[in-house]
């Protein structure tokens, strides 16, 4: 160490990197060069640019894009019922499994980080991991061979199917941030609160859940935005029911009609971001 | 803790039933892979290793197993470059905008996955001009693995503090040597950790892949998908999610490992 240091002294490296020790801003500049070349201008722009084409129209006997602009797709997706019907029905899927998930999540979460000790806290958190690396595609599958009418369960295929599904495949990205974050949550605030008086409930309800909605919140962008998106578990247990994805997913495979995905595909990125909005201020993102 | 007896018990009842839960549909999985029935009929008739000797002699599964690795692994190595800089950027640096960036990294994975797919393939195809195939789905799936990574460094960088790197610098240790010396050795695990994280994302991810690959690129999930539904393939897809549940644990207690305990003592 003390050679190259001695040798480093006086070659090109050792202005270098006097240079970068004198001038914040210029190794702020060269930390945030690629990344926001990557996401800033890469992946926003493909997002403007998609958004751009929701603005085009494609001719129907060609199937060519015209790159002239038109109100028509949006108009179509506000007008249709059909698509008022499909996005809310998306969104009501959304908001129900994030909901099934914070109800299932929250206490086996708790469970873990305050009442397990920290040995079984480690297996634990393995055991909640394990499923993330089973392939997504085979545990939906393995719902449909249960739920198929001569399955182990035999409830059939349908909204509820895909509800129960898409809850059991996102259940530990809500459970992970929660843990996480209670993990975090001195426990000598929960005797101060016993201390004071507060039982069970008072504690959760004044001390717990304030000082972990961050992470709640966190937990809710993945099972939200993850089922927002879906068009595969739909596919496989939700019999005819079609989300959002769906219209997607056939505007660019059958119908060509890449402008309209794009118009539909909108839909869920403004409710994604007016959440992220909503959220922000909360700290949510940093418990991700 | 003021927690009644009866609280204690239903919470610890409600995580064993959460984690049973979790556990049936795989433990079906595993079973259904030494079922002799081809439909998985219920309960299972008799056992067999054909399935697994069958996944053995794949060479579709094989390609797209290989594939799927070198998605992984450029993914991650671009994940864990990106993810750290803009970490750095954030946690040592107070600057314009600076909320802006978190948002900005978490943007991919907080938008749905279809969304990303089809402006990313549209921007290759239609404005870039750069043929869809491993390559794109490699940046595809970078965008959005750069999260994880960010994610366990700005932990680490938050815990870490400046000391060490300033008793670094008051030695004489110019800001090169340092990095190598002192600043990467304790962001070493952290590392890991995401890149593990980053791996496993790309790994199992679908959906902007399925918009992403060309034609003749298969990932291991797209040929899942693919095979999922032929009768005479579903057996041994089965046997490769039971796989997969399997081998995923090791890398699992590692990236635990590593992430749990406290950066000074290593």
């Amino acid at each position: 160490m003390t050679t190259s240091a001695a040798v480093g002294r006086t070659g090109p490296r050792a202005r270098v990197a006097a240079f970068l020790h004198r001038h914040a801003r210029v190794r702020l500049s060269l930390l945030l060069s690629a990344p926001l070349a990557w996401l800033g201008l890469a992946y926003l722009g493909a997002l403007a640019a998609l958004f751009v084409t929701a603005f085009w129209s494609t001719d129907t006997f060609t199937g060519d894009l015209i790159r002239t602009f038109t109100w028509a797709n949006f108009q179509d997706l506000v007008t249709g019922d059909v698509y008022r019907t499909i996005a809310l029905r998306s969104l009501g899927v959304a908001v129900a499994v994030t909901l099934i998930d914070l109800i299932v999540a929250f206490p086996m979460a708790f469970a873990m980080a305050k009442l397990a000790s920290p040995r079984a806290q480690r297996w634990l958190v393995i055991l909640v991991l394990t499923p993330l690396w089973a392939s997504y595609l085979v545990k939906a599958y393995a719902w449909r061979v249960m739920l198929s009418a001569d399955g182990v369960l035999g409830w059939g295929y349908g909204l509820g199917a895909t509800i129960a599904t898409l809850s059991y495949l996102w259940l530990p990205y809500m459970i992970l941030p929660i843990y996480a974050g209670l993990e975090r949550l001195p426990s000598s605030l929960l005797d101060a609160a016993g201390d004071l008086g507060a039982r069970g409930w008072r504690t959760f309800r004044t001390v717990v859940w304030p000082l972990s909605f961050p992470a709640v919140v966190a937990g809710s962008i993945f099972t939200f935005s993850l089922s927002l998106g879906d068009y595969i578990t739909v596919k496989i247990v939700g019999g005819k029911s079609q989300l959002i994805g769906n219209v997607v997913y056939d505007n660019i495979g059958a119908a060509n009609n890449l402008p309209f995905a794009a118009a539909v595909a909108t839909v869920p990125v403004v409710i994604m971001l007016v959440y992220l909005a909503a959220v922000r201020r909360t700290g949510a993102l940093e418990n991700l | 803790m003021n927690l009644s007896r009866t609280a204690r018990a239903s919470l610890w009842a409600a995580l064993a039933l959460g984690l049973g839960v979790i556990y049936v549909p795989l433990g079906v999985v595993l079973l259904n892979s030494f079922n002799s029935d081809r439909t998985f009929g219920w309960p299972p008739q008799g056992f067999t290793l054909q399935w697994w000797s069958a996944a053995w002699r794949s060479t579709g599964l094989r390609d797209a197993l290989w594939t799927s690795v070198q998605a992984g692994l450029g993914a991650t190595a671009i994940a864990l470059v990106l993810g750290t800089m803009a970490a750095f950027a954030v946690q040592r640096y107070r600057f314009f905008g600076r909320d802006t960036v978190s948002l900005l990294i978490v943007l991919p994975i907080a938008l749905p996955g279809i969304v990303t797919g089809i402006a990313l393939s549209n921007t290759f195809h239609s404005v870039l001009g750069i043929p869809l195939g491993l390559f794109t789905v490699i940046v595809g799936h970078a965008t959005f693995c750069v999260v994880t990574v960010y994610n366990n460094v700005l932990a680490r960088l938050r815990r870490m503090g400046l000391n060490v790197e300033e008793a670094s610098a008051d030695l004489g240790a110019d800001t090169f040597t340092t990095f190598r010396l002192v600043t990467f050795p304790m962001m070493r695990s952290a590392l890991l950790a995401g890149g593990l994280l980053a791996f496993a994302l790309s790994f199992d991810e679908i959906i902007v892949t399925t918009f992403t690959a060309g034609a003749g690129v298969r990932t291991l999930p797209i040929w899942i998908f693919e095979n999922l539904f032929r009768p005479n393939q579903a057996p041994v897809v089965n046997v490769v999610a039971a796989a997969l549940i399997v081998v995923s644990v090791v890398p699992i207690y590692i990236a635990q490992r590593l992430s749990g305990g406290d950066p000074q003592t290593r």
